[in-house]
């Protein structure tokens, strides 16, 4: 038995060390939020953050991430009303949905980061740091919209 | 007539909506009390005083509406019910959508083709019509006035004479025993009385996706599901010779080890050859899936390889080319030419790589099976399980997830079927997982494909005659083994249907056998002949030494709609669309291009290594315009700025049409700059998405749409039109900026991107 800290809650599983964040999350957790892409680290869709960095879930063993603080996309709100969530919502962002949960997971803490320092991030800035999550249907302008109207609204709101 | 809530039977019988979809069938029969029909109800609409085969209404007020196509992104599950909603004077708040299942009485319910919008339109007007009549009629009758006395106002009712108001929700059991109204009947609101056509209503899942909460393929879950993984035989056609799993059996979870049926001749939508491993998680069925061994016969297309496979369509090309359409006498054409130009283009194997792969459960239990999966036409999941189990098409079930993309390879449930066959064999739910290298290399390929085209121009820069050649693995191949060319429904799609007015006109094709599964992908065959005919078109205007947009204008002619039949003898499939209601018209395509010139500064002088490129191209009965601006500094290309100009009818919904746009930008851009699939021995050589690159934020350019007379025309298609005219552009561009000529795809190949 592992015990795995998910959004402020303790969940005790049965996985072996090395199964994937991600299968623990989604099978075994019934945190469905949380998409798979591709496996290998390379597309984002199963970004989750532990204590608060954004880590790829699909490539991190469960063992790691015991003792940790792990927040997946049902975590960042109950209501779906986070700045983040709301600057996404009204950029009309998602066309499949499927990325989107790793999208926001990663880009949250840039969007902190960048409203402590009150700037908005710039395109490069967004570009490199969004580089590693993949859209297929091809959101992207929209995406670096809604990260800037997030830092925005952060911003006026703290 | 007495209406009562119908049984699917009744559906089919009653209510196609090829009939009216507005009758609701008049007797419960025995079989309206089946576990069948009870199911396929029950997600439907069954709870509400039901209006028509669309529209339900609860005593709250809530509006049910049905969405009977799949949602992958494109907006449908959105724009289908703002029509239906618009007619019937419905409060949008109110508006709860319902996924549709899997049934016949809707019709096409085959989400590819870009169709969902422009085949339905009219019906969706009718059933919103005649629901909201009903309701009229209803009050009427309550307030004892003639219908004429009443009209429909954001769900209520309203009394002309007195201004009392009835609402949808109380008048809703009233109205559902209203005679159906006779289509003739129907009365439709005027364009500039519209609430909901042509405004920007964001998608009903909007806010769920951005929670977690939506639910795709990948999500369902059952009471003691297991969870396959599939070892399929990496060369299409080879077979199990053996295996042993033993040691995947040893995996903690894996609970059982299962041999997939042999892959049919005919390959159609049934699974591939291969080995399954199930178990209580995701993660131990992968573990396990490892740990196989197998003995594989890979058959004899182990000896194919992509690279010889277009050697083999040049020659065939070369040498045996087959007629499919000619105008005029391209000899004697070319012999008064004054300039000759020619060139050949290539374009690769590709795979859809939908962000969601695959993913399908199917559960059977009380003499039915049902099936949650993210796929694209729920009735060709019913009825390939059917073909496959030879078992009757109406027990099966399905309901379609939301899907996480699927650009036509979710129309092909070969992944459900999969299911289908192991919660057969295991009799418990079964979840058929596909990893993203399962993905990348089982596909449904997009073929590689070679064009050859020659043009004569007389002295006055005139394109006077033109000869064009193509070839490809045609997707019937994979339905039937002696289909080896392109086919008419193929060659429609951007080659036989020539816009330009040439004197002389042949058109040419070959044989090319398939070594895959070939498939329909976003924008299908358009991108091949697109690219080919926009690069080439470019090229004759460097020749003669005028702007691309000259060249193509003049080529285009004097307005008129085209007849390819009456032309050239080619029989032009038109999208499935009569050329009545979506003539082939040469004036649309001007506009675009027309209009691209003037909101783009395409004549601007830029530095060294900067260039702009054009294309222009009508599918899926839409026109549309894309401007590419590019650099390319050290061989390092960047594609700065996509303009698109787009002409589809009557706009829906023109937020999700922008979207639609900007995606298939980007979904062009993975094209021009990174796609390639190579096949090694019978088998794709790619695996995942580090070396099948798909576009990124950092390559992804500033986009402007344009969406040129939203408001004229029937709407026509969105979700694939933009996607062929961008990989040209981009070469265009590059010629512009370099000099260089690119005929090949990817770019990558010569460039960093
Ligand atoms: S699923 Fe983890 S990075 Fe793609
Ligand atoms: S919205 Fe579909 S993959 Fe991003």
């Amino acid at each position: 038995m592992i015990t795995l800290n998910v959004n402020n809650q303790d969940h005790q599983i049965d996985a072996p060390d090395e199964m994937p964040l991600l299968w623990a999350i989604r099978d075994l957790m019934q945190y469905t939020g949380t998409k798979f892409g591709c496996g290998k680290g390379l597309c984002g869709a199963c970004t989750v953050h532990i204590n608060g960095q954004p880590i790829r879930s699909c490539i991190t063993p469960v063992a790691l991430a015991k003792n940790s603080k792990i927040k997946t996309i049902e975590g960042v709100s109950d209501k779906g009303d986070h700045v983040i969530q709301i600057a996404w919502q009204e950029n009309n962002v998602p066309q499949c949905g499927y990325c989107q949960s790793g999208q926001i997971m990663n880009a949250l803490p840039l969007i902190e980061r960048s409203a402590e320092k009150n700037t908005t991030p710039t395109d490069e800035e967004i570009d490199n740091h969004m580089a590693g999550n993949i859209c297929r249907c091809g959101t992207y302008p929209r995406i670096k919209q809604a990260i800037k109207d997030a830092t925005v609204a952060l911003i006026k709101g703290a | 007539m007495d209406m009562v809530k119908l049984s699917r039977r009744e559906f089919l019988t009653y209510s196609g909506i090829m009939g009216s979809g507005l009758i609701l069938g008049c007797n419960t029969t025995e079989q309206a009390q089946s576990k069948i029909a009870q199911n396929a109800i029950n997600s439907g609409l069954a709870k509400s005083d039901r209006l028509n085969l669309f529209v339900a209404i609860q005593a709250d007020g809530t509006v049910e509406i049905v969405s009977h196509r799949v949602e992958m992104g494109q907006g449908s599950k959105t724009g289908i019910p703002q029509i239906v909603a618009e007619e019937l004077e419905a409060d949008w708040q109110k508006v709860k959508v319902i996924q549709g299942l899997g049934n016949k009485a809707y019709g096409n319910q085959n989400t590819d083709g870009s169709t969902s919008i422009r085949l339905f339109f009219e019906k969706l007007r009718e059933m919103g019509a005649s629901a909201r009549m009903m309701l009229e009629q209803a009050a009427a009758q309550y307030w004892q006035v003639p219908i004429e006395a009443v009209y429909a106002k954001e769900n209520y009712i309203i009394n002309k004479n007195t201004q009392a108001k009835l609402a949808y929700g109380d008048l809703a059991e009233l109205a559902s025993k209203q005679v159906v109204p006779d289509i003739k009947s129907l009365k439709f609101k005027a364009p500039e009385q519209y609430r909901l056509i042509g405004k920007p209503v964001p998608i009903v899942d909007l806010k769920e996706m951005t929670m977690g909460k939506a639910n795709y393929g990948v999500d369902k879950t059952l009471p003691n599901m297991l969870i396959a993984s599939i070892e399929r035989c990496p060369v299409l056609h080879g077979k199990v010779s053996s295996f042993n799993a033993e040691k995947a059996l040893a995996v903690p979870g894996v609970v059982k080890v299962i041999e997939m049926p042999a892959t049919r001749d005919v390959v159609s939508f049934f699974p591939l050859a291969g080995v399954a491993v199930l178990a209580t998680n995701t993660w131990a069925a992968m573990q396990g899936r490892k740990l196989l061994e197998i003995q594989w016969d890979l058959g004899e297309k182990q000896h194919i390889n992509s690279d010889q496979e277009f050697e083999t369509y040049k020659n065939n090309l070369n040498q045996k080319p087959i007629f499919v359409a000619k105008k005029g006498d391209v000899k004697n054409g070319f012999l008064s030419a004054k300039t000759l130009v020619e060139a050949r283009y290539k374009t690769p194997y590709l795979v859809h790589a939908p962000m969601e792969p695959p993913m399908a459960t199917a559960w059977f239990h009380d003499g039915i099976c049902e099936i949650w999966a993210c796929v694209q036409d729920p009735q060709s999941t019913m009825n390939s399980a059917a073909a496959m189990m030879n078992l009757p098409a109406d027990m099966f079930v399905v309901e379609p997830t939301l899907l996480g993309g699927a650009f036509g390879r979710k129309s092909k449930p070969d992944f459900s079927n999969e299911a289908v066959f192991l919660a057969h064999k295991t009799q418990q739910p079964v979840k058929v997982v596909w990893s993203r290298e399962d993905d990348i290399q089982q596909g449904y390929y997009h073929a590689g494909a070679l064009e050859n085209i020659k043009a004569g121009i007389d002295d006055k820069g005139n394109i006077t005659t033109w000869h064009q050649q193509t070839v490809y693995p045609t997707i019937a191949s994979t339905f039937n083994n002696d289909k080896h060319t392109p086919q008419d429904f193929e060659l429609s799609l951007g080659f036989g249907d020539l816009a330009y007015d040439f004197d002389h006109v042949l058109m040419e094709k070959a044989e090319a056998k398939a070594p895959v599964r070939i498939g329909w992908m976003r924008s299908v065959c358009n991108i091949q002949h697109a690219f080919a005919l926009n690069c080439f078109l470019d090229e004759i205007a460097h020749k003669i030494n005028k702007p691309t947009a000259e060249v193509m204008l003049k080529a285009l002619g004097a307005d008129r709609n085209v007849n390819h039949k009456e032309e050239f003898g080619f029989s032009f499939t038109n999208y499935s669309e009569k050329l009545e209601r979506h003539p082939y018209s040469t004036k649309r395509y001007r506009e675009v291009l027309q209009h691209l010139i003037k909101q783009t500064p395409i004549d601007q002088t830029l530095p060294n290594n900067q260039g702009w490129g054009i294309a222009v191209h009508r599918s899926f009965v839409s026109y549309i315009a894309v401007a590419s601006k590019v650099s390319v500094v050290n061989n390092k290309l960047s594609v700065d700025e996509i303009h698109c100009v787009v002409d589809c009818g009557l706009a829906i919904n023109p937020d999700r049409i922008k979207a639609q746009m900007e995606g298939a930008m980007i979904f062009g851009l993975s094209i021009a700059l990174m796609g390639k699939i190579d096949i090694k021995a019978g088998q794709v050589v790619q695996s995942n998405f580090h070396d099948y690159p798909v576009t990124r934020m950092p390559q992804a350019p500033n986009i402007t749409v344009h969406l040129l007379n939203p408001t004229e025309n029937v709407p026509s298609g969105v979700g694939e039109p933009g996607v062929p005219p961008v990989a040209p552009s981009i070469c265009n561009a590059i010629f512009a900026a370099t000099g260089q000529r690119y005929r090949d795809l990817p770019l990558n190949q010569y460039l960093t991107v």
